[in-house]
Parts: C-alpha cells; sequence; structure tokens
C-alpha cells in the first residue's frame, strides 16, 4: 500500500518517461541496474519504470547507516522501497558490506544500485565505488543496465524536504556483463561511460 | 447538475460526440488507405490525436457536469502539468527551489481558490501585484544572484502563462451574466472558448495538411500555413457565430468574438513554439499521445481566455 502511494506520488511529480536504449524489461533476467544519484526520488521514480510483475523482484540498496537508523525510514525502506542493506562503515570484519546484495542476487533478484555511493548535485556523474565490480565479478551472468535520471535533482535537491513537479527522463541503456573487462578499473570505467553516454542522450 | 437537464447542454454534447465519432471513423478509413510510409506516419499521429481527444473531451465534460468545483480542480490540475513541463525546459538554479515551492503550493491554490469563491478583484491583481513581488523577493533573499534577471523572469513567465492565464478559463464561471441564454450559461460561455479555440487548433492543422503551401512562420512554426491559417480560422469563426444561441452574444457578436479568441489562439501558439524553439525541444512533454504535453494543447488557449474574460466581462456584463 504505502508503496504504491510513495511510486504514485514520485510519479506524479517528476511525470517520469522512460527512455530504452537497446533495453528490453521482458523477460525477466536477474539484473543490476546502477543510476546517478541525485534525489531521495530516485529510487521511487525507478521502482515506478519497473513493469508490476517484476518489482517484487527488484531491491534497491540503502545505506544502513541512514535507513535502518531510525523506525519510520526503515518501515520506508523495507515495507515500501523492498530496500536492502549495504554497510558504508564497515565496523567489523564478521560482516561484508554487501552481504544483503549478494543474498538477493543469489535468489535471482535484481538490484538497484548507486555506485557513485552518495546523492550529487546532479551536475555531473561522480566517480564510482567498487562496490559494483564486487557484485558483477561474483555474479558474472548478472546484466548490468545504466540507468540515466534526469532533472530528478531539481525536484527534489540534496537538502530540501519538498519537493516540486519538474518532467523528468529516465533512459535505459544496454546491458552488458563483467567478463569482457579483464580488470576492476576497466570495467568501473566501461560503466561509467555508458552512464555518461546517456546523459547525453 | 441542472446542467445536465438544459437542452441547448444536451445538443452541444451531441454533437461533441458525432464530431468524435465521426473522426475516429475517418481515421480508421485513412488507415487502410494510406500506403506510403510518410502517409502511415501522419494518420498514426492523427489517430493517437483523436483517441487522445476522447480522453480529455470526457474528462473535461465529467469535470463540467459535476459543477463549478470540478471545473476550477480540472484546471488547477492542468496548470499543475503545465509548469511541470514549463520548468523541465526552463532553467533553474538550486537556490530557486524554495521559490519553486512557494509558486506551486501556495501560489497556485490560492489562485484557484480566488476564482472558486468568485473574489474577482483579488482574483484580477493576486498574480499580477502580489505574487510578483512575494517571489522576486523570496529569489532575492536566497542570497543568489547568479543569472538572477533571467531565472526569475523565467519562473515569473512560467506562472504567467500556466497558472494565471489558465485560470481565467474557470474564472468564467464568476462573470454575472445577464439572463438569457437558459440554465448554466456560465459553463456555456466556458464552452464556447474551449470550443472553439481548439476547433481552430484542429481545423488549422486539417485545413493545413490538406491545402496548406505557403508557410506563414518558417522560423518559429515550418508546419503552419497561410492557408491553413485563414482556412482553420474562418471555419472556428463560423462554428462560434453558429454557437451564438448558447451563449450571450448574437450571432454576429460570436462571430467577432470567435475570430478574437482564435487570433489570439495563434499567436499563443506562436509564442510558446518560440519558446520551444528557443530550448531545442520539439514538444513540451508526451502525457497527451500525438499532441505532445499538455502545453502543447492548451498553447493557444493560454492567450485566448485572459482577452475572451475581459471583452465578455467589459461588454456583456
Amino acid at each position: 500500500m504505502l508503496d504504491h502511494v510513495l511510486i504514485a506520488g514520485a510519479r506524479l511529480l517528476s511525470g517520469a518517461v522512460a527512455f530504452r536504449h537497446g533495453f528490453e524489461f521482458e523477460p525477466y533476467a536477474p539484473r543490476i541496474y546502477y543510476a546517478n544519484h541525485s534525489s531521495h526520488l530516485d529510487t521511487l521514480v525507478l521502482l515506478g519504470l519497473i513493469p508490476d510483475g517484476q518489482r517484487r523482484r527488484v531491491h534497491p540498496a540503502a545505506a544502513k547507516d541512514y535507513w535502518w537508523k531510525t523506525r519510520p525510514r526503515r518501515y520506508i525502506a523495507e515495507r515500501a522501497l523492498n530496500a536492502v542493506p549495504v554497510v558504508r562503515q564497515v565496523e567489523s570484519h564478521a560482516e561484508h558490506p554487501l552481504r544483503e546484495l549478494e543474498a538477493a542476487l543469489d535468489r535471482g533478484d535484481s538490484l538497484i544500485l548507486f555506485p557513485e555511493g552518495t546523492r550529487g548535485s546532479g551536475e555531473r556523474v561522480q566517480p564510482f565505488k567498487n562496490g559494483l565490480h564486487h557484485l558483477a565479478a561474483k555474479h558474472p551472468s548478472v546484466n548490468l543496465v545504466p540507468v540515466y535520471i534526469r532533472n530528478l535533482n531539481r525536484v527534489m535537491p540534496k537538502g530540501e524536504w519538498l519537493p516540486v513537479p519538474i518532467l523528468c527522463t529516465v533512459h535505459f541503456g544496454a546491458p552488458f556483463t563483467v567478463e569482457p573487462f579483464p580488470s576492476r578499473a576497466e570495467f568501473l570505467s566501461h560503466a561509467q561511460a555508458q552512464l555518461e553516454a546517456l546523459s547525453r542522450q | 447538475m441542472t446542467l445536465i437537464r438544459d437542452p441547448q447542454f444536451q445538443i452541444l454534447m451531441a454533437i461533441l460526440l458525432a464530431v468524435l465519432v465521426v473522426s475516429s471513423l475517418v481515421g480508421f478509413a485513412l488507415s487502410r488507405r494510406v500506403t506510403t510510409e510518410k502517409g502511415k506516419e501522419v494518420v498514426a499521429n492523427l489517430n493517437a490525436r483523436i483517441k487522445a481527444w476522447w480522453l480529455m473531451v470526457a474528462v473535461f465534460c465529467v469535470a463540467v457536469t459535476i459543477g463549478p468545483l470540478g471545473s476550477v480542480i480540472l484546471f488547477a490540475l492542468v496548470s499543475f502539468f503545465a509548469l511541470r513541463e514549463y520548468f523541465a525546459i526552463s532553467a533553474t538554479l538550486h537556490a530557486d527551489h524554495r521559490v519553486l515551492l512557494w509558486l506551486v503550493f501556495v501560489i497556485l491554490p490560492a489562485n484557484y481558490l480566488l476564482v472558486a469563491i468568485k473574489w474577482y478583484g483579488l482574483f484580477a491583481v493576486f498574480i499580477p501585484v502580489y505574487a510578483f513581488i512575494g517571489l522576486q523577493t523570496r529569489a532575492a533573499l536566497s542570497g543568489v544572484t547568479e543569472d538572477f534577471l533571467s531565472r526569475t523572469a523565467r519562473i515569473q513567465w512560467g506562472m504567467m502563462v500556466a497558472i494565471y492565464f489558465v485560470s481565467y478559463i474557470p474564472a468564467l464561471l464568476m462573470l454575472d451574466l445577464p439572463q438569457g441564454s437558459g440554465a448554466g450559461q456560465n459553463f456555456k460561455l466556458m464552452f464556447f472558448l474551449v470550443v472553439v479555440v481548439q476547433a481552430s487548433d484542429v481545423l488549422q492543422y486539417i485545413v493545413g495538411k490538406l491545402f496548406g503551401r505557403t508557410p506563414i512562420a518558417p522560423h518559429v512554426s515550418p508546419n503552419k500555413t497561410v492557408e491553413g491559417f485563414l482556412g482553420g480560422v474562418l471555419l472556428a469563426t463560423a462554428l462560434g457565430a453558429a454557437l451564438s444561441p448558447a451563449t450571450p452574444f448574437n450571432p454576429w457578436q460570436a462571430a467577432i468574438m470567435a475570430l478574437l479568441i482564435c487570433l489570439m489562439g495563434f499567436v499563443g501558439g506562436l509564442a510558446m513554439s518560440a519558446t520551444k524553439r528557443d530550448r531545442g525541444v520539439k514538444d513540451f512533454g508526451a502525457m497527451l499521445p500525438g499532441h505532445g504535453g499538455m502545453l502543447d494543447r492548451i498553447d493557444s488557449l493560454c492567450f485566448a481566455a485572459p482577452i475572451f474574460f475581459h471583452l465578455t466581462r467589459y461588454f456583456f456584463t
């Protein structure tokens, strides 16, 4: 229920239209959607564009130190967004920061990842963290889908708590896998270049 | 609910329905007959437009029959969607966020509230005086001077077009018309404006597609032609004259009013086309398949509505 309300609200404000550049949602396959991150609404808008039949299998990665800090946030993360936690500050080596994400991929589910690590100003794509490569390397068959979200940083910029309506577009790029890339650096620079190419669409 | 029982209103509805049915049939027949690639594209777009017209007419009629509040809410939503498109192509800075919040969540509802409670005196000056000063003050208080004049000008013009001008359509409901054309005459006046202006758009498009040769504004709107403009405006003017029994106007007055709002519709469309060309977009949005965005559909009404309102108010109330 709450998820539908939030997704509908994000849709009303953003009017988000999906543009697919060599990408199809059907049939379902385990994927990592990785996107630029400039607003809390990114996740909701992206979830709203994923077909209903697939949405339960798509888990946004959310920072544990932020989304699991207070009860309301945790409720939204778990119940509405269907999110899985990422540990940003590793305190003990007992738990791997990406453990829950790997578990989701093991189940054949998909992820939404913001490899820049945190929300940016929306002006340009920030350097990627290593997590995207770690997950892709452990699940070499999973498809990586670049997703560029335009204008959402203007709907609700970082630091603001109320959104304004501004039309957004979401560009899905062609999927690729980790295999052709011999090193982490090459994979990450390719992934980032794909996202930047979409930003010029 | 007296509006539904009004015979003139029923006739208008029946005519609208007939026009939609006929155009759908024509669209279907054309889709079976065209063979060229370009022709298919044009007909597919035509059919998408007709389909969207069904929806728009249905929403408009339902809102109108609900009563004054239905119309006010409908056009408040139209303003909301128009703003959403307008700001997507008009650059603003993070510093403008609070200004936009005021615009969308305070000024827009307040403006339509004034329409709903029929407070004409304040409605007429609320945006041009108070909101203009208020927004400029808030923008100055943000402390960011970069690009200040252009930023605020863009925001103010968006407010003017998408909220103030659009709200003149339901504002017709607050006019104190002389008795004469039966129940719900204010609704029928609103109907007259919307139907004549939209018919002028559609007829200009049809006549232009059939007979258009000479571009009328090649730099701004290459698809508009002199032939389409003259044919469409004349036919829509005749339509306006034919609708006169449902208005406070006699046939000649109705024709003159129709001609004026068609001309205003044309220049409104032209001004919005120039805006799109400046920003390098073909359409403002995609929420109305075949037509583009909300602003693409209402651009001609934006300039026609306030002029129509004030002429009617001055000469007929």
